[in-house]
This record gives structure tokens, sequence and C-alpha cells, in this order.
């Protein structure tokens, strides 16, 4: 029999502290004579584990699932051969409330499904809202809208990068890109007052202008932004192991994308140059000097490439959307859509009445549907309103990005490791505000 | 797993000049979507109108020829709508009026947009065929719209509730008569909710992945499959 020389089983086969305090070396077991009886070694030969599957579960609470998400997985060995993803622990009924709110109450609630992306939200549902009204909005509000979702789209690429590095064991450019978002979000709080819930938009117009000074320090951002992605860019994506861990993983090629209805990055990235922006433009996307970035590869690294362009593009289109920021009114000079200002409001008859209209019965649209796409972070974010003439919705119906991203996962997370799951998990930038509604 | 190299750019099968934001659209009328009278012409009398809201084109299609559509709209060389941008469904307040299922398309090599609309009279049974068969992605759209509203769909593999939870007995949240707080009260919920088995929530397909719930007992099958505790 052999004699095991194993320290684990030699420390736990004592008895512990003896009364000098030292160690007691005496053996648990003992014979007769008082002699330690040798322990027996476990048996050498492994059990036979082939064609055993085990079933795994990650989430809701893990952090690497970016929010409560939780996934099931069937491994066989360390390869996931299935995975079943399973939603909604975040599910509010944001659709439900909207039918039961007048159209600029629903702004709101824009901010907190896809909160990364509070400003893109909020000007998304304005324009599907002014679709409705058969609305059109002023020179200046097209513009600061566009400067609102291109701001918006750094800070959610932001976070998705920082997380995304986390995830894979890089610590160093979170803080960084937290540090250039905590500047956008300085900025949008010079603008409306909020930093994560903003609801910048109204029908018709915005919250307010920019105050005096603002569109300077939007300058200073946009100089300064590319410095700060530089560096990230050398921090990952020559780094070993950051190449090692994205590339390959999670492919989707073009036709798979596009049958699975992938959006933004995710499609681009598979090499199908869609972009709302380009072939079905909004805000006079058109008329701006930028490129569409689109992978070939259609794995994680390139989603990573391809994001980090659309943060360069979109500080192309915020530098000459301030240098044509033109002066004039922000808002439709339309007091059946507008409020009076306030001053106005307890002067003058009028306003008085249209104030009182407007907060009690909400303006109205007429009977219709519309259904109005932007290119929000995630991908194309629609929002799908019916109108049966009264002054709330009747359908409100959110299209998420975020939500349809992810019912790909079992098919690209198939065929590879547990611990790829986390990274192609992180490339589909989900937020579960979005993805549960 | 052969990434594909040749790059798809939309638009692309109908160059033209590039889109611009539109602007002053109509109300009623205006240009409909090419598209609607070629699904004329090809259905015939499956297509019963044709409207344009707000610039977009919508079809009524009868319910049980959608998948036909939808999958011809898919594969004809002159329509190619390979994007399926959504799958939803709309009640009106006034309940006499039919339930409307919704199909948002995008033909991506030809930037055209289309929806298509199937009526479902109340009092029938809520039932569209799924597209699944055609496009992969409204597997968690048509999952979505089932738990919302209680529409059935045809053919799809996996056909249960998605942001309910699988036991959620209070019935359809998006429908019109769902009051806005449940229809339980909140004694009700709170006692459901405590009540709740959260390993009930592995559906029965996913305790069968281990193989281990065809070879229990049958008494214990069934006392599993009601949502029962396990007791470990």
């Amino acid at each position: 029999m052999p004699t095991t020389t194993r320290t684990v089983e030699v420390a736990l086969s004592t008895s512990g502290i003896g009364p000098d305090g030292r160690p007691q070396r005496t053996p648990l077991v003992v014979d007769d004579r008082g002699h330690a009886v040798p322990l027996e070694a476990p048996p050498s030969v492994e059990p036979d584990m082939g064609g055993e599957h085990m079933l795994i579960n990650i989430g809701p609470q893990h952090p690497a699932t970016h929010g409560v998400l939780r996934l099931v997985l069937e491994l066989d060995g360390e390869t996931v051969v299935r995975c079943i993803p399973h939603v909604g622990y975040l599910h509010c009924g944001f659709e439900k409330i909207g039918e039961y709110r007048q159209y600029n109450q629903i702004i709101p609630w824009t901010d907190r499904e896809d909160y990364l992306n509070s400003p893109g939200n909020n000007v998304a549902f304005a324009l599907g809202a002014e679709r409705l009204f058969g609305i059109e909005i002023t020179p200046r509000c097209t513009v600061l809208r566009v400067i609102a979702m291109e701001l918006s789209r750094i800070m959610s690429h932001l976070v998705w990068m920082g997380t995304t590095a986390v995830d894979m064991g890089a610590f160093t450019p979170f803080l960084w890109t937290f540090q250039e978002r905590e500047n956008v979000y300085n900025l949008l709080e010079g603008w409306c007052g909020a930093r994560l819930t903003t609801s910048l938009t109204r029908v018709g117009g915005m919250v307010a202008d920019v105050p005096d000074g603002w569109v300077d320090g939007l300058r200073k951002f946009i100089k300064g932004f590319p410095i700060t992605l530089a560096e990230a860019d050398k921090m990952l994506t020559r780094n070993a192991i950051w190449v090692g861990r994205t590339v390959g993983l999670g492919v989707m090629t073009s036709d798979e994308a596009i049958n699975y209805g992938l959006s933004g990055p995710m499609l681009r990235a598979s090499g199908v140059a869609y972009d709302v922006r380009k072939d079905f433009p909004y805000l006079d996307y058109e008329t701006y000097d930028w490129d569409v970035a689109v992978g070939t590869h259609g794995d994680v690294y390139d989603r990573y490439l391809v994001r980090m362009e659309e943060m360069l593009q979109s500080i192309r289109i915020l530098q000459q959307a301030v240098d044509r920021l033109p002066d004039g009114p922000v808002n439709v000079q339309d007091p059946r859509i507008i409020l009076p200002p306030k001053s106005k409001a307890t002067s003058e008859m009028e306003s008085m009445i249209h104030h009182f209209k407007l907060v009690m019965e909400g303006p109205r649209p007429p009977v219709g549907e519309c259904y109005v796409a932007v290119e929000s972070p995630k991908g194309e974010k629609g929002y799908y309103m019916v109108s049966d003439g009264t002054s709330k919705p009747v359908r409100w119906r959110i299209r998420p990005p975020a939500f349809i991203n992810l019912s790909a996962i079992p098919k690209m997370v198939e065929g590879h490791l547990l611990s790829d799951v986390i990274a192609i998990n992180a490339s589909i930038d989900i937020v579960m505000g979005e993805v549960d509604r | 797993m052969t990434p594909t190299s040749q790059i798809q750019i939309a638009g692309s099968a109908a160059p033209h000049d590039a889109p611009r934001t539109p602007t002053q659209i109509p109300h009623r009328g205006g240009t409909p979507n090419p598209s609607a009278e070629a699904l004329r012409a090809r259905f015939g009398d499956a297509v019963s109108r044709v409207d344009v809201v707000w610039g977009e084109t919508t079809v009524v299609v009868d319910a049980a020829r959608v998948r036909d559509m939808v999958a011809w709209l898919h594969d004809d060389a002159g329509e190619r709508y390979d994007y399926l941008v959504d799958v939803t469904a709309v009640e009106f307040r006034d309940l006499e009026q039919p339930l409307e299922v919704v199909w948002h398309l995008r033909s991506l090599p030809y930037r055209r947009f289309l929806r298509l609309k199937a009526l479902l009279p109340k009092g029938a049974p809520l039932e569209v065929p799924s597209v699944w068969p055609v496009h992969k992605g409204a597997d968690w759209m048509e999952r979505e719209c089932f738990d919302m509203f209680g529409v059935r769909f045809e053919g799809h593999p996996d056909l249960r509730r998605i942001l309910m939870w699988e036991q959620y007995k209070e019935g359809f949240p998006l429908r019109k008569d769902f009051p806005l707080r449940g229809r339980f009260s909140r004694a009700e919920q709170l006692r459901q909710a405590l009540a709740a088995n959260p390993e009930a929530r592995y559906s029965m397909e996913e305790i069968s992945v281990v193989e281990a719930f065809s070879d229990l007992p049958d008494e214990m099958r069934q006392r599993l499959a009601s949502g029962e505790r396990t007791g470990e």
C-alpha cells in the first residue's frame, strides 16, 4: 500500500494545536501501538466522463453578463454544445406604460431603456413622434440633435470598450474610457442638467438650447478625445492577449447576420455596409462627410475594430456639426405643440390657454402610424407608433437592437469554449434595460 | 465558419442617387412602394388593401398566406426583402376592432421598407404562421409577441414566454383588457412571487438536456412538470 505524501492529507490528519501553541503532529489514525496508519491514496484512475454533458448556469447576477442576463449552457468538457438564454429579469412594461402617457411624458421612459444612450433614444422618440404629428423641426434643432446622437454613440461605445476590456483582463483602458465618458457627461450636464437620464428632447424641439460657451467645451472634447482613443488603441489593438482572446470568436457570416436580424456594429463587422444613417437617413445625415466602418470576418475582434472606427467617425461628424451649427430658434413656432415660456403663460391670456391645453390634454396627432428608425450605438433602434387621434399612443413599440442581437447568441457561442462565451457576450454590447424594457 | 470576404453594400442592387432625409411627408397618399403592386400581382386576393401613411406603405394581407409572401419577398430577385426588422402586434382601444399583427421588412439591396399587416378578428383564435423558417431573427420577436399579446405563431420551434416567466398566470400584458397594474392584487402578486419555485424556470426542454427527465419515474415526472419543489 503506497504511503501518501500529500501535504493536505498530512495536515488534515493532525488534531490541531497543542497546549504549548505549537501544531500537534499526532496522527488521527493510529494502530494499537500508537503508530500512524498510512493514509490510503485515492485510486489514480480518473473516472470516465466521456459522453457526460454538464449544465452550467451563468447569471443572472454574474458581472460578466453585463446585466441580469442568464445563460444556461450545456457543456461537453469545456466546449459549449448548447446555450439557452433567459431574459426578462428587468422587464418593466415600458410599452404598456407608454399607452397611458402623453407623447412628451414618454420621453423620460426612453432614457431608461438603453440607459447608456439616453440622448440618442430621446432624439429617436422625438423624431418618431414628429413624423406622427407631421412636424418639421428647425435647422438649429436638427444640428443639435446630431450632436446629441453622436455624443451618446461615443459614450456608449466607451462603456462597451471599457467593460469588455475588463472582461478580458485589461483594466487600464477601462479607466481611460470612463474618464472620457465623464467629459461627455459633463457636457450633457451643462446642456440639460442631467447626466444619465437626460430627457433631452421634446416633441417639436429640445428641452433647452445649449448654454453660452457650451460649444467651446465640445470643441475641446473633440480635440482631446482622439488622443485618448489613440492610447486605448495602442493598448489593445495589437495586444497579443487581446487579439488572442477575440480573433475568430462568434463568427457570423454576412448572410447569417442579415438573416438573424443583427444590426449596428454586429452586422457591419460581418461585412454588411448597412447603416441607417446612410441608407434611410434622418436629421440630414447625408450632408455630413463620414464613412461607414465595415469589418470582414464578423468575429469579436472585428466588432471591436468597427466600434473603434465608429467613434472616430462620430468625432468627424461632431466637428462638422459644430462648424455648421446655425443660429435661430430651437423649437418649432407652434403653440399647439410647444409650451409657451413661463413668463408669458402667467401674463398673457392666450399663452395661458395654450399652456393649460398642452399640460392637461397634450398635443394630439392625427390618426396614423409610423416606424422611425435611427442608428443607435447598438444597432437599428426603431419606434413604431400607432395613434388613434387621442393624445396618447395606442401602441408604442420599441424595436430593441440589443434584444435581437442577443437572440443570435446560441448560434454564436456554439462550439466555443466556456471562457469565450464571456467575450462573445461582451461583443454583442447588450444593455439589459433595452433587452427587457 | 468561413468568413465571407465580399462586402455587401446596402442599396447596391438599385444604384441611384444617395437617399436623402425625407421632408414634407404627406399624412396620407404618396407613391406606394412598388413591392405592394408586385405582391398584389403575385398573390391576388390575399392582398386586401394597400395604404400609404406618412410615406410608409402598408399592405394588409390574408393572415394564412403571410409566410408564403415573406418567403417570396425574401427570395424574388426583384424584391429581396432579406432583413426582418420587427414582428409585433397592435390592439386598439375599441375592442371590436381586429387585432393587427405587423411585420416590418427591409430590402437592403433595394433600400425599401414595407409593412405587412394581418387583421385577426376578435373571437377567433389568434393564430398566424411563423416566418421563422425564412428569417431566423423572428425567433425572439415572435416569442415576445406571443408573450405580450397571446398571438400563436404556427411553426415556431419554441414558442414560450420570454419576458414574463413561464408560470405567469395573469394573461397577456399588452392586451387592452389587461389593467395597467396587472390582474391580480398586490397581495396576490406578492404571495405568488414568494411561492414561486425558481428552479421551475428551467423549461422542460432544458431539463431534458441532461436526459434525466425521461428516466425519472412517472409519478415524479408529473410532480416536476406541475412545478413542485424537488427538495434537495
